[in-house]
This record gives C-alpha cells, sequence and structure tokens, in this order.
C-alpha cells in the first residue's frame, strides 16, 4: 500500500495544476473554437455548421489589427526591456541595503487597480491637462498637440504597466550572478562594456527571456489600455478591443471566438518560435 | 646580479570604513618565485592578492610591477591575471572559450587561439575537454580550467586566491604538485593565497606569514619551522613548545638562557639579545624522551618531567610531558623501535628530554599570551 502511495504522490501534486488548466484554459479553448464555427445571430440561436470559412475571412478583415497588437506588444516589450535593464541593474548590484525597499517601489503601482492607474493615467496625459496644458500654456505646445489615442499613448501605457513584469525576472537573474565571474571578465582583459556583453547580460538572458514572456503575452491581448488612453479611436485598437466589441456591442459570438481562438494559438505558437530560438533551458538555468 | 623583482608593495594600506585590512605593508617578490602569502582568514592576505590583482585600491602606497607603477589601473591593463577562490569560471562558455577568452579579447589570431587552447589544455592535462561546459566537470577538472584560463595569457604575476580550498584532501595534495610542476615549467611568478600551512610548506620558495594586515615572519618555508620569530609564526606553522626564561649570558656561537626553575637550556646565539625574557622553543619531533632521570648530557639540552598523556597514532607516539615548572610540551616519539602501543611509556611515568642545542630556537620578548586564535590549523595534524 504505501508504496502505490509513494509512487501516485507526484501525479497527485500535479492535479490541481491540472485540473486548473484543463477547465479554465483547455475547455474554454475547445468551447471557443466549437463557437467559431457556427452560424447564427443572438436572437436565432446559433448552429454549428462547421464553417471553417470564417478564419480566412476575419484574417483578411482584420489582419492589419493583428499585425498593430503585435507590433504594439513588441515596442513594448523591447521598450519595458531598455527602462527596466538598467533599473533592474542598479537594483540588483547598487541596492545595497535599498535592495527589498527599491523592489518595493517597483511593484507598488500594483496596490492600486490596473484600470484605475491607467485611468489616471489618461487624466495626467490629457489635451489640456497636467502634462501637456501646462506646456501648451506656457506656448511650448501647440494648442492643437494630440497625445491621447495616438499609437504612442498606448504604446505609453502598456509599456508603465508592464514594467515590473520585466523588472522583476531580470533582477532575479541579475541578483544570481557571481560578481567573480566580472571580476574574472576583468582579470582576462575585457574592458567593462565587453565584460558586460560577454559575461553579464549572457548570465542574465534568463531574466530577459521571461520577462520578454511575460510582458509580450498581456500585452498583445491587452484591451484596457487602447480602450483608456486610446479613447477608444479605431486608429489605436487592438485584436483585444475587437474581441469585447464583437462579443458585447455586437454580438457576433463566432467572429469574437474566432479572433480569440486565433490570439492564443498564435501567441502560443510565437512564444514556442521565440524559446526555441533562445533556447528553452534559458528559462530555468 | 641582484634578483630582478617582479612585484613591489610599497608601503600598502587598505582601509575598509574603519576597518584596517592590510596595514602599512611591504613586500618584494621576485622573478619566477612561487611566493606564498599565509596566515589565518582576516589577515589580509586576500586583499593583499586582490590589490595586486587590480580589484582593489590601496588606501595608501604604491604597487609596482617590475618598474611600472600600477597602483590605479584597472585589472584589464595589467600584465598579472588571476586564479579566483571557486573559481569563477563562465558557466555558459565552453571550456574551449574559457580558456580562450584572455585571448579573444586581446585579438590573438583564431587559428593560433586554437592552437595555444589546445597546448594549455594538454599542460593541465585535460585535452579533449574543449567542447565541455563548466558544470559537466569535477571540482578538480574545473581548477584546472581555471589555471589554464589564467596562464594562456602568459602573464608576468599569476596570482592565486587559495584555489584548492575547494578540493578534497587528496585531490588537494595531487594539485599541490602539479601546481608546482606547472609552476617550474612555465617559469612564471606565483602569488599564491592560503591559510594551510602545509600547503604554502609545500609549494613555496618563500612565505609571508601575516597577521592582522602586516607580515609577521618572511622567509622560506625551512627558516619558518625551524627558526620562527614570533609565537604567532612558532604556532601557525606547527606545534611549538614554547618555555619562558632570561638570557643568561653568551657562549660562542650559543646562548644560554635560564628557565625559571634554573635549569638553563642552550640555543643558537644568532639574534638574541644579550639579555632580558626570552621565550625558547622546540619542535616536538626534535625531542627524545627516556625514562628516568637525566644522565650525564653530552652538551644536549635536558628537561626532566612526567608524562601526562601518551597516545599511539601508529607512525609515532605523541607524548604531552609536564616540566617540574609546570610547562607542557608535545613529543612525538618516532615508532622506530616499539613494537606497539604496550611499550609506550604510561601516565605518571618520571621522565627527561633531550634535544640539540641547535634545534632550539629563540624568540625575544616577555610572553603575551596568544589566546586561542578560532581561525589557527588544527595542531599536529601536519607533523607526525
Amino acid at each position: 500500500m504505501p508504496r502505490t502511495r509513494r509512487r501516485l504522490t507526484p501525479y497527485l501534486l500535479l492535479l490541481p495544476g491540472t485540473a486548473w488548466l484543463v477547465l479554465f484554459f483547455a475547455v474554454p479553448m475547445g468551447y471557443m473554437l466549437v463557437m467559431s464555427l457556427q452560424q447564427g445571430s443572438l436572437s436565432e440561436g446559433y448552429h454549428l455548421t462547421w464553417n471553417w470559412g470564417i478564419y480566412p475571412d476575419i484574417a483578411v478583415k482584420y489582419g492589419n489589427l493583428f499585425l498593430r497588437s503585435v507590433s504594439f506588444a513588441l515596442a513594448t516589450t523591447v521598450l519595458t526591456l531598455a527602462i527596466g535593464y538598467p533599473m533592474a541593474y542598479t537594483i540588483a548590484f547598487y541596492g545595497g541595503r535599498l535592495k527589498n525597499a527599491l523592489l518595493l517601489v517597483v511593484i507598488m503601482p500594483f496596490f492600486v487597480s490596473f484600470v484605475i492607474r491607467t485611468l489616471n493615467w489618461r487624466m495626467v496625459l490629457s489635451d489640456n491637462g497636467l502634462v501637456f496644458g501646462t506646456l501648451k500654456d506656457a506656448g511650448l505646445l501647440d494648442q492643437s498637440f494630440r497625445f491621447l489615442a495616438t499609437p504612442a499613448s498606448v504604446i505609453f501605457g502598456l509599456t508603465y504597466n508592464f514594467l515590473p513584469f520585466m523588472v522583476l525576472p531580470l533582477f532575479v537573474a541579475l541578483e544570481k550572478i557571481d560578481r567573480r565571474m566580472i571580476e574574472a571578465a576583468a582579470d582576462l582583459y575585457a574592458s567593462r562594456a565587453q565584460a558586460f556583453w560577454r559575461i553579464t547580460f549572457q548570465l542574465s538572458l534568463p531574466g530577459v527571456v521571461a520577462g520578454s514572456l511575460l510582458t509580450f503575452i498581456p500585452a498583445v491581448g491587452d484591451f484596457i489600455n487602447a480602450d483608456i488612453i486610446g479613447a477608444r479611436s479605431p486608429d489605436v485598437a487592438m485584436i483585444g478591443n475587437v474581441i469585447q466589441r464583437l462579443f458585447l456591442n455586437s454580438n457576433d459570438f463566432p467572429a469574437a471566438a474566432a479572433l480569440g481562438f486565433v490570439l492564443v494559438a498564435g501567441t502560443m505558437l510565437l512564444v514556442g518560435v521565440y524559446t526555441r530560438i533562445v533556447g528553452t533551458d534559458r528559462l530555468t538555468s | 646580479m641582484p634578483p630582478q623583482i617582479d612585484v613591489r608593495l610599497d608601503r600598502v594600506t587598505k582601509r575598509f570604513h574603519e576597518v584596517v585590512a592590510v596595514d602599512d605593508l611591504s613586500l618584494e617578490i621576485q622573478r619566477g618565485e612561487f611566493f606564498s602569502m599565509l596566515g589565518p582568514s582576516g589577515c589580509g592576505k586576500t586583499t593583499t592578492l586582490r590589490m595586486i590583482g587590480g580589484f582593489e585600491e590601496p588606501s595608501e602606497g604604491a604597487i609596482y610591477l617590475g618598474e611600472t607603477d600600477v597602483t590605479g589601473l584597472p585589472p584589464f591593463k595589467r600584465d598579472v591575471n588571476t586564479v579566483f577562490q571557486n573559481y569563477a569560471l563562465f558557466p555558459h562558455l565552453t571550456v574551449f572559450e574559457n580558456v580562450a577568452f584572455g585571448l579573444r579579447r586581446r585579438k590573438v589570431a583564431t587559428d593560433q587561439i586554437a592552437s595555444e587552447v589546445t597546448a594549455m589544455l594538454e599542460l593541465v592535462e585535460l585535452p579533449g575537454y574543449e567542447a565541455r561546459k563548466p558544470s559537466q566537470l569535477s571540482g578538480g577538472q574545473q581548477q584546472r580550467v581555471a589555471l589554464a584560463r589564467a596562464l594562456i595569457n602568459h602573464p608576468r604575476v599569476l596570482l592565486l586566491d587559495e584555489p584548492l580550498g575547494a578540493l578534497d584532501l587528496k585531490l588537494r595534495k595531487q594539485m599541490q604538485l602539479e601546481l608546482k610542476r606547472i609552476q617550474t615549467e612555465v617559469g612564471i611568478t606565483f602569488i599564491y593565497v592560503t591559510h594551510d600551512q602545509e600547503e604554502a610548506m609545500t609549494m613555496s620558495d618563500r612565505i609571508a606569514v601575516m597577521r592582522a594586515g602586516r607580515i609577521e615572519q618572511l622567509g622560506n618555508p625551512e627558516e619558518l619551522y625551524e627558526r620562527p620569530t614570533t609565537p604567532f609564526v612558532a604556532g601557525f606553522l606547527g606545534v611549538s613548545n614554547l618555555l619562558e626564561g632570561e638570557v643568561a649570558g653568551h657562549d660562542g656561537a650559543l646562548v644560554s638562557i635560564r628557565l625559571r626553575d634554573g635549569t638553563v637550556l642552550r640555543a643558537p646565539a644568532d639574534g638574541v639579545a644579550a639579555s632580558g625574557p626570552v621565550r625558547v622553543g622546540v619542535r616536538p619531533e626534535k625531542l627524545r624522551v627516556e625514562a628516568g632521570e637525566a644522565g650525564p648530557s653530552d652538551g644536549l639540552n635536558a628537561l626532566a618531567g612526567v608524562v601526562l598523556d601518551a597516545s599511539y597514532i601508529g607512525v609515532s607516539t605523541q607524548y604531552v610531558i609536564q616540566t617540574a615548572d609546570g610547562h607542557r610540551l608535545t613529543v612525538y616519539a618516532q615508532n622506530l623501535d616499539t613494537a606497539g602501543a604496550s611499550e609506550a611509556m604510561a601516565g605518571g611515568q618520571r621522565v627527561h628530554l633531550t634535544w640539540k642545542p641547535q634545534h632550539t630556537f629563540v624568540i625575544s620578548g616577555p610572553a603575551e599570551h596568544v589566546a586561542g586564535d578560532p581561525h589557527l590549523p588544527e595542531e599536529g595534524e601536519t607533523d607526525v
């Protein structure tokens, strides 16, 4: 009896996680796939007609939106990396006794809800708000200048909101690096820049990979920033906004489900390619 | 022609905030020398090494490599390389790339790098390991890679910071011989930091015994062992028996010292003051222990005592003898003629100790009791 139990223990431990994945990921994904292949309307009901044709249809109709979402998310990832790396580096290498306090500052925004934070940025960045209103009054900006509802504003919001997801894994990776490696590089005739690029950065790659994934995946499906900071402008709408509109306003469930399915499947594909290129072992080693 | 000086430290002091790690240290290390800095942790030996390597800057004083003042130069501009404690190999690079790292930074031609790495891996007896990652190597192999990575640059001086500390005893002994062989083969000056006196004695041409940021005594292994000048050195390099006394008079090459109980011992007179309090020392293996009262001494030093403790340890028997005035002496008696533990002298037995005056050393100055230093190595391990 004890032997059987011991053999079963790993599976029992995996059970809650597996159940969670099946219930909240696999089942909804299957459900979305089935729903995307249905036809009909909300009033008359939807029937499964195996309408695979919807996928080419949405590809034509919303292809540019996918492209925009991916490029916004990519820009966000690059920006959070560019801003987050020096932050994480400074905290890990020079934080000293302030390390924990500085990390707390990084995650401080999480104490306020995502939507409220974004709404506040909208106020701060509004046409006549704190920043641009003041600049306009001072005559430094043209009265017609507008930041909200531009692609830059949406990328700004995404970058702000996802920065901690980049900083934390980078910090963990950088913190782990044995300083003697960097001394050893300097000892072996590497300048500071070479030592950073050849040793520190290479050894922090697990953090770069983890941070990129944690930023890119939620950013590509985000709709809050385009909705609030993007001011619902169609020029900056992301795929998430369309899915939301199709589900809640147009009640075009099959199209919405098809878009959702493509978004999730596409993201998984991109992540798969990315980790294949940089190596999955980077995530663990 | 005077020996060429490779490294010179001129009145170097290093403070970390209020703590003085290295205190007004001056030192000259000769070309091609295997030089060790030996001392307990916190004695300043690693800090001194790091200052030579360029990882720390002296608070005061200057460091010269040859004739060049390198005091303010960063590590990558110094003609020295370091073998780090725990090796600090680059885990994401192969053995080949680890060893080639320095050559690549100095833009050596690719085909030359390949042949030099191959030759260097042969020197450290790791041929064919080029493609491995450091994590796939044993501790001893990693040690060799670290050595190859530093040596391939043919530095003027190689710094080694307790490089064998992480290895087990057997491997350590093997690597000690190996290091000495490699040093002789490449002819580069080695500066070696260790807290293990046996390691330092085995390999070094000269040793600086350090304590509290200063050099306590500098000399070759024999000088340090046979003629320590301070109680710290006497205690750090093996077991020492110290007896308090007064200088009673000089007699040619020898000096007479009167112990508190009136016994007179003789020792080489070199450097001993004409009078005043001193301590007389003798190493445990130099003592001859015999049952009964002392006979005619034939010019030998002699002391009477009682066996307090005897332990048979195979090659020798270790005695603790208490003398008339209360000193306790350790004696290692080689079991030349003894058949076994049964023939060792038992506790309580009255004995006398004899040894040659030449085997006696004198430490000047009154006794300052060096209370148990927690970092001192286990006594007696190495001298049996």
